[in-house]
């Protein structure tokens, strides 16, 4: 029988896999997005999972609102790459220290 | 036994899809396959009996979220093939560390398993009603015990689009648009002129 470990396990790998995505696509900011994106899923497995197996749904409520935070984040960080853009015609993350100021 | 084929189905094409998405070297290919793993999460969570969140996840991330990564991907022309330079030299130490941070998770999980930790056990005050659907549940308990924070997240999301639209709004110079405060404040004695032209000159307009 699927045990609740086996979820646990698959939202670990995910999570390490998006943390990966960071680090070895580290100039590319949409990829670095998308890595996030990622790892909110895998919390949201395991937030779901747990819910589920403990008969309790507040995880699955707050998995709604972490769905929420990432809809947000993933809008606002699209707009800030956008103008970003159109501003230096790149998105190498590697001189965004300029946009301080 | 279905259950445990679909769930090794869907664990198995998530975990991909997930590898996928952080080593493709076109970005299009990499949405593509987020949205691969979405589905697949989402058929996880149908498959331990949330199928509200499951829904949710196949329309708030296939229908918005990736769509629009799409279209930011394919509108802004990037040139990834620089963008990819420190790939290999980023990968034996992205490796490294995602090795040790996995390692680190599943003894966790093992710690667990053997009974090491106590994670306590729900009150039971946000258990679902016996008989009530998935959806029902979750509506009961988001409408009276999580109202506030029901609310608040709808003010994040009230900011989110409105900071989006602030961000990426530009003013353009040589647009003639409508203005709608100087047409209604035109008179007729300042638009029309009266001339009475001689015979053969014709007018100046």
């Amino acid at each position: 029988m699927i045990g609740i470990e086996h979820y646990v396990i698959v939202s670990s790998v995910l999570f390490v896999l998006g943390v990966l995505g960071i680090f070895l696509n580290r100039k590319n900011v949409i990829i670095i997005l998308m890595a996030i994106e990622l790892i909110l899923l895998a919390v949201n497995i395991n937030l779901v999972a747990f819910s589920s197996f403990l008969h309790d749904l507040t995880g699955q409520i707050f998995a709604m609102f972490v769905l929420t935070v990432a809809a947000g984040e993933a809008a606002v960080g699209l707009a800030i790459l956008v103008i970003y853009f159109r501003d230096r015609g790149t998105i190498a993350v590697d001189d965004v220290n300029q946009m301080k100021g | 036994m279905i259950q445990v084929i679909a769930f090794y189905l869907f664990a198995a094409l998530t975990i991909a899809a997930g590898a996928f998405t952080i080593l493709s070297r076109n970005p299009v290919n990499s949405v593509l396959w987020l949205i691969v793993a979405f589905f697949n999460a989402a058929g996880l969570m149908v498959l331990c009996g949330a199928e509200f969140i499951a829904m949710l996840l196949v329309i708030v991330y296939v229908g918005a979220v990736a769509v629009l990564f799409l279209f930011v991907v394919m509108m802004l022309d990037i040139d990834f093939a620089t963008l990819r330079a420190g790939f290999i030299r980023n990968f034996p130490l992205g490796m490294l560390l995602a090795l040790v941070i996995l390692g680190e998770l599943v003894i966790g999980v093992g710690a667990y398993r053997t009974g090491a930790l106590e994670l306590g056990t729900a009150d039971g005050t946000a258990a679902p009603a016996p008989g009530a659907s998935n959806i029902e549940a979750i509506g009961a308990l988001l409408y009276s015990k999580y109202l506030f924070l029901f609310e608040a997240a709808g003010i994040v999301l009230l900011v989110a689009m409105v900071g989006a639209i602030v961000l990426t709004h530009r003013q353009r110079g040589g647009v003639r648009g409508q203005d709608v405060a100087r047409q209604i404040a035109r008179r007729p004695d300042e638009a029309t002129v009266n001339v009475k032209p001689e015979v053969g000159k014709g007018v100046q307009l």
